[in-house]
C-alpha cells in the first residue's frame, strides 16, 4: 500500500473535525466498570481502580480505513480517531511514525530469522514519552489547565517540558535527585520548572499524587493519566501499518509502570476490533532490570500480586519503578498471550546496549539494553521462536544515558597529526 | 495526641471535603477503623469483599509504604502522618 503525501487532519483523511463527543463515550473503571464523564480524573470513586477511555468502536470502524489513515500526517495524529481528543493535536510536531527496522544482523546474533526493531529513540525529545505526552498535553489544554506537570524518571520530564513550550502551558517536572545529569539538562533547557526530589521515583510519585490533589494542575501521569497512557497505543498502530497491516507474532516490551505494555496490547486489540487487521493478536513478553524487578519476580513465582521493590538499584533508571501500578495487568496479558517476563543484570544491560549499537547502528538508552538482553534470553530458551516475526521496542536514545557505556569503551587513542604517528598506531594494533 | 490522615480527592466526599483529618494514633489498622467510625464509608472504599486492602490502594506512614513496614500492624504515633494514595497506573 502506497503512503501518499500527508494531509492535515480536517482534510480528506479526517472528515471528523471536533467530534470527540460522539466518538469518545467517557471513562470507565477497569475493575468495577463504573462509568464517568470525560474529565480530569483517573481513579474510580468506588474501588480506586484505574479509569480508562471508552470509545464507540462501531462509529470509528465506519469512519476509519487503511486509506484514510495513510492520508493522515506522518506522526501519531494519523491515528487521531483512536485517540481521546475532541479537537486536534499538535499536528506540526513530528511525534511518532518512527522507523521499524529489519534487524538482520542482531537477529543473526540472537538466532532469530525475522526480527524487527521499533526505533522510538528518534522522537523529538528522544524517547517514546513524546507520544503519551502529546496526547496528555493536548487534552490538558482542552480541559482548560494552564499548568502541566509530571513525576518522572527523566524521559517524561523532557517530553513534558517541550510539549509545554509548544502548547503554551507552564510546566513543573519532579525527578529523583539521582537522575542522570543528561536528563536534567534535557528538561531544564526548555525552560521548565525542574524540581529534584530526595527520594526514589515512587517517593516522587506519591508526592505528586498529593500535589495533584492540591494544586489544580494537570499531572500527565496522574489526573490526566487515562488520556496520557492512550498515546502508547500508537506504538502498536504504527508497527501494524509498517508491516502492511499485519500483526507481529511476538512483541518484547520493557516494563516500568507496565502501562506501555498494556496499551500496546490494547492497540493491537483495537485494530482487530475495527477490522484494520486480521484479528490476530501478538504474544507479548516483558523485560525488567534485575535491580528493579517486581513484575518479573511476580511472574517467575506465579504470583498475581506485585510485591514492590523499596530501593531500586539499576543503571536502567527509566525502568526503576518499584511499585508499578499496571503490574497486575501486565502479568495477566503476558500469561494470556503465551509470552514471558525475564530480567537483566547491569552487565547484561550494557552488553545489550552495545550489541544493538554494533549490529544495527542504533544507540539506545539502558532501558533498551534491558529489552535486548531479555530478548536474547527468551530466544536462547526458545520462548521467542526462531522463525517468529518479533518486534522489540526500543524506547529511548543512548545519548540520555552515556555514563552506562563509557566505562566499557575506554579512551580513544591520541596521536600526533602526521602519517607516521598513525602508522605507528596501526603497528601497535597489529 | 492524634495522628493526621491525608485524604485523597476521591474520598473527600466522606470527610465533608476536608483534605486531612485527625484521628487517635495506634496502628494503621486502628487508624482506619477510627476513620470509619468518624466518617462512615471508608471501610467499603478501602477494603474488598474479603476484607483485604484493595489492589489499587497504597497507604504510607510518614512517606513509607506500609508493605515495607508491618502492614496494618504498623505503629502510628502521635503527630505521624498517614497518607492514603491511589496507585498511579502510568508514567516514568
Amino acid at each position: 500500500m502506497a503512503i501518499s503525501a500527508p494531509v492535515r487532519p480536517g482534510g480528506a483523511g479526517h472528515p471528523s473535525g471536533n467530534d470527540g463527543g460522539t466518538r469518545i463515550l467517557g471513562l470507565a473503571c477497569r475493575e468495577c466498570g463504573a462509568k464517568y464523564p470525560t474529565s480530569p480524573v483517573h481513579v474510580c470513586d468506588r474501588c480506586f481502580g484505574p479509569l480508562e477511555v471508552q470509545y464507540d468502536y462501531d462509529l470509528i470502524a465506519e469512519r476509519v480505513s487503511r486509506e484514510s489513515i495513510a492520508r493522515g500526517p506522518d506522526n501519531i495524529w494519523r491515528y487521531r480517531d483512536l485517540l481521546p481528543l475532541d479537537g486536534e493535536g499538535d499536528v506540526d510536531w513530528r511525534v511518532g511514525w518512527t522507523p521499524l527496522v529489519r534487524a538482520t544482523r542482531l537477529g543473526k546474533a540472537l538466532g532469530l530469522s525475522n526480527l524487527w526493531i521499533k526505533n522510538d529513540a528518534v522522537n523529538p525529545t528522544y524517547s517514546f514519552k513524546d507520544r503519551v505526552v502529546a496526547v496528555a498535553a493536548a487534552k490538558a489544554r482542552e480541559f482548560g489547565f494552564d499548568t502541566f506537570a509530571c513525576a518522572s524518571t527523566g524521559n517524561l520530564a523532557s517530553a513534558v517540558a517541550a510539549a509545554g513550550v509548544r502548547l503554551g502551558l507552564r510546566t513543573y517536572v519532579f525527578l529523583p535527585a539521582d537522575t542522570e545529569p543528561e536528563k536534567f539538562v534535557n528538561a531544564q533547557v526548555y525552560g521548565a520548572n525542574v524540581i529534584a526530589v530526595n527520594g526514589t521515583y515512587d517517593d516522587v510519585n506519591r508526592l505528586c499524587s498529593e500535589l495533584a490533589d492540591q494544586k489544580g494542575w494537570a499531572f500527565c501521569n496522574i489526573n490526566v493519566r487515562p488520556y496520557y497512557s492512550e498515546g502508547s497505543k500508537t506504538l502498536a498502530f504504527e508497527v501494524a501499518e509498517q508491516l502492511g497491516w499485519e500483526v507481529p507474532d511476538h512483541v518484547v516490551v520493557p516494563i516500568a509502570s507496565g502501562a506501555q505494555l498494556v496499551k500496546i496490547t490494547k492497540g493491537f486489540g483495537e485494530l482487530a476490533q475495527i477490522g484494520l487487521t486480521s484479528g490476530k493478536l501478538p504474544r507479548v513478553s516483558g523485560a525488567q532490570a534485575s535491580g528493579c524487578n517486581p513484575v518479573a519476580n511476580a511472574y517467575s513465582r506465579g504470583w498475581d500480586a506485585i510485591k514492590p521493590v523499596r530501593r531500586p538499584d539499576t543503571i536502567a533508571k527509566s525502568l526503576a519503578i518499584g511499585n508499578p501500578a499496571d503490574g497486575y495487568y501486565v502479568l495477566k496479558i503476558v500469561r494470556e498471550t503465551g509470552g514471558a517476563i525475564d530480567e537483566a543484570t547491569d552487565a547484561e544491560i550494557t552488553h545489550g546496549v552495545r550489541l544493538l549499537a554494533e549490529t544495527e547502528g542504533i544507540f539506545a538508552e539502558t532501558a533498551a539494553g534491558v529489552t535486548i538482553a531479555v530478548l536474547k534470553k527468551l530466544a536462547a530458551s526458545g520462548i521467542v521462536k526462531r522463525d517468529e516475526r518479533v518486534v522489540a521496542y526500543v524506547t529511548g536514545n543512548g545519548l540520555k544515558t552515556p555514563q552506562a557505556v563509557i566505562p566499557l569503551l575506554g579512551q580513544a587513542p591520541v596521536i600526533a597529526p602526521n602519517l607516521d604517528a598513525f602508522d605507528a598506531y596501526l603497528t601497535g594494533q597489529a | 495526641m492524634a495522628a493526621k490522615v491525608l485524604i485523597p480527592t476521591p474520598l473527600r466526599a466522606l470527610t465533608g471535603g476536608a483534605s486531612s483529618v485527625t484521628v487517635e494514633a495506634g496502628t494503621v489498622g486502628t487508624v482506619l477503623t477510627a476513620l470509619e467510625t468518624a466518617h462512615p464509608g471508608f471501610h467499603d472504599r478501602l477494603f474488598d469483599d474479603r476484607g483485604d486492602l484493595r489492589r489499587f490502594v497504597n497507604i504510607y506512614v510518614n512517606g513509607e509504604d506500609i508493605r515495607f513496614l508491618e502492614g496494618q500492624d504498623t505503629p502510628v504515633a502521635a503527630r505521624d502522618e498517614v497518607s492514603i494514595v491511589p496507585a498511579v497506573a502510568g508514567g516514568r
